[in-house]
């Protein structure tokens, strides 16, 4: 089985910590993954302004990078929804539709293609998981509130594999945190205020982390704990699987 | 709106200056989201029941003319005088002409959002006519000047003693009353005389059902039957949208409806009008006002399947911590947010970025509209229309160019690190949104395409 390993920009650039625990879990647990040099992004910022009709260079350029692989995995449910959604190419549109079928957000990959049934990790902390909404609901990696519907979390069900973890509660239990890519500085005060009303559920159950499995959630969460001070710390959800030493 | 007014994240952003009462806001309304979830969590059948009225209202949709031509049909053949306005222009002439064909200058009306839709209450205040809404939470806007905050809580945005200010003002009683009892009797003792002296009263219409040309008004205070008995004359005011098939679809549509608006089982009143009693005239408006337009319109045509619950405001994380005026539209929220811009792409083209598109506002919505997909769509219709800021597209062009090339990329994140690192005041500074109240991400020493190269 050959993965593509599929790293957003921004955690390219910011968070390269997350990329090398999904590279090293990946690895763990015998998958041969190789990270194509030539990629950037999915174009999903451009998409969610309402320039879908710019992001062929970016598509065409995630057809290179990205086709002939057995599956495509990236650490982030909302870039994979992107892809999932609106790659498309013309020119190539049996690629393209090849590539929206084998995308994979990390944890989905782990618990329904490698059928994962334990993690040598530990991570004796207490813990907040963050639902980030493109993977709970565009993904259905989680089961969703407003349904009515059996409960179940592929993220959880791995979370629950790692020694010593404690998952702390939250009253809200899958609230968007507001980040929603551009929304972040163009609705800048209900960004804001949105994050803050997250953060402050988690610290209230005494979560000593906050993971989840966008690092764009993470990142405007972890902007908003720095800010006021808190020693709460963020990390995406491959870091606590791959084992903290 | 005019060319300088505010858009949704300017009047956010004024409605965040009060955190405490954004915090008020939110909880009242996520209170609401929450004995929602409750109410349907009771319920097994409760996704099948979001899809057969998704599907009834799908067939609806699809076979919208032969509906309106049987319902128009029926209801006359009950003794309704059924009108069709193209617009809310329209809508507003054929009402005011009903009035004054009554020799009267004073109406009653109780809950439409359709007449908020079509400024009916200025149009008349304009001709000389009163208007007084007979709806509890509307009656508190109205005596406020302001428009509802939302489609089913009008006066969500007010507190109690603020309510009891306004009372005080405007209806005599006592200063500083809060107690939502006695404010509530007080509306009942002013609002009991508009009855029993209006000869006139309009309502809305929940539900029209083809088949037998009757209509059907949900209200939880039972303020549409006080005014439609006592009038000489009733009004009714309907989107042509409304329409059911057959009365057997009705028990789906009451089933959901008031789970989803408040956690109710079902509205207090649930009031079958069919023909006029002896004596009285009933007419019904059949108002356009752009429905046919987005039934054109093959990504949003499914809007019009909303039955105005309001359970994608309840839901809305934006919504809850903006407050229903920021959206400057009659139909506030996510659905409010698909439907503006059919009517005014330029007017409301800020609205469909108004949403995190998180996705709630879909899972909650009981005939389930695929609304923050529209929201999306709506984008980049928006732009594509031109009413994209020119900073924004300007900004959007050079992504695109940075992000279509890996080597411009890579120098381009390469200097963006450096520069967070050994020059962070040209990024944090006022002029960026994120810094405002976020800090920025520590610049790591390498990104992890450099890492994977040596160590891969």
């Amino acid at each position: 089985m050959r993965v593509g390993l599929f790293i957003p920009c921004y955690v390219d650039q910011f968070y390269p910590g997350a990329a090398i625990a999904t590279l090293q879990l990946l690895e763990k647990l015998g998958v041969d993954v190789a990270y194509p040099a030539g990629q950037t992004c999915c174009g999903q910022p451009m998409a969610n302004s309402g320039f879908e009709h710019l992001t062929h260079g970016c598509n065409e350029l995630f057809i290179k990078n990205f086709d002939g692989f057995d599956y495509i995995v990236a650490p982030s449910g909302s870039c994979v929804l992107h892809v999932r959604d609106h790659l498309h190419d013309e020119h190539q549109e049996d690629k393209a539709k090849d590539i929206r079928d084998k995308v994979y957000e990390l944890t989905t990959f782990l618990t329904d293609i490698l059928k994962v049934k334990s993690l040598p990790a530990k991570f004796p902390y207490k813990v907040g998981m963050h639902q980030s909404c493109h993977g709970q609901r565009g993904l259905h990696i989680s089961s969703m509130s407003e349904l009515v519907a059996p409960s179940f979390s592929k993220p959880g069900s791995l979370l629950a594999m790692v020694e010593g973890i404690d998952i702390v509660p939250l009253n809200r239990i899958d609230e968007c945190c507001g980040f929603g890519g551009t929304f972040c500085v163009a609705e800048e005060a209900v960004s804001a205020k949105m994050g803050k009303d997250r953060i402050d559920d988690h610290l209230e159950h005494g979560a000593e982390y906050i993971t989840g499995v966008d690092m764009s959630c993470l990142m405007h969460m972890e902007g908003l704990l720095k800010r006021r001070g808190s020693k709460v710390k963020v990390l995406h959800i491959a870091e606590i699987l791959n084992g903290i030493n | 709106m005019t060319s300088e007014a505010k858009d949704h994240a300017q009047l956010a952003d004024i409605f965040n200056k009060d955190e405490a009462r954004v915090d008020w806001h939110d909880e009242t309304l996520w209170w609401v989201r929450a004995k929602r979830d409750k109410a349907v969590h009771q319920l097994p059948e409760w996704e099948e029941l979001r899809e057969a009225a998704s599907q009834i209202k799908h067939n609806v949709l699809s076979n919208l003319n032969s509906y309106l031509i049987q319902f128009e049909a029926q209801a006359q053949a009950n003794g309704i005088t059924v009108h069709w306005a193209a617009d809310g222009a329209e809508h507003n002439r054929i009402v005011h002409e009903l009035i004054k064909a009554e020799g009267v200058t004073r109406m009653v009306k109780s809950k439409s959002m359709l007449t908020e839709e079509c400024h009916l209450n200025e149009y008349l205040a304009d001709n000389g006519i009163e208007v007084i809404d007979s709806d509890l939470g509307e009656r508190i806007v109205q005596l406020a000047k302001e428009p509802p905050s939302h489609i089913v809580l009008p006066c969500i945005h007010k507190k109690k003693e603020e309510i009891g200010d306004l009372f005080h003002e405007h209806l005599g009683t006592p200063a500083n009353l809060s107690d939502p009892q006695i404010l509530t009797e007080a509306a009942r003792v002013h609002l009991r005389d508009t009855f029993l002296t209006r000869k006139v009263a309009l309502t809305g219409v929940n539900f029209a059902i083809a088949e037998t040309g009757e209509f059907v008004v949900c209200t939880n205070e039972g303020n549409a039957d006080m005014g439609a008995h006592l009038a000489n004359v009733h009004i009714a005011s309907m989107g042509i949208e409304k329409l059911i098939p057959q009365r057997k679809h009705l028990g789906i549509f009451l089933r959901l409806l008031t789970r989803s608006a408040t956690g109710q089982p079902i509205t207090t009143y649930s009031s079958h009008f069919k023909k006029p009693r002896p004596g009285q005239q009933m007419h019904l408006v059949l108002v356009d006002n752009g429905r046919t337009v987005q039934l054109g319109r093959e990504d949003f045509r499914n809007s019009l399947k909303c039955i105005r619950c309001g359970a994608c405001m309840n839901t809305c994380p934006v919504y809850r911590r903006s407050g229903g005026h920021s959206y400057h539209t009659a139909v506030a929220g996510p659905i409010g947010s698909i439907l503006a811009p059919n009517l005014d792409m330029k007017k409301y083209a800020d609205l469909p970025f108004a949403s995190t598109l998180c996705g709630s506002c879909t899972n909650v919505c009981p005939v389930k509209i695929n609304i923050h997909e529209q929201l999306y769509k709506w984008r980049q219709v928006i732009v594509q229309e031109g009413h994209a800021p020119a900073l924004k597209k300007v900004s959007m062009q050079a992504m695109t160019w940075t992000l279509g090339s890996p080597s411009v990329y890579r120098a381009a994140g390469k200097m963006g690190r450096w520069v967070m690192k050994y020059a962070p005041f040209a990024i944090n500074n006022g002029f960026n949104p994120w810094y405002k109240q976020r800090d920025m991400p520590e610049p790591p020493k390498e990104s992890f395409g450099e890492w994977y190269r040596k160590n891969r």
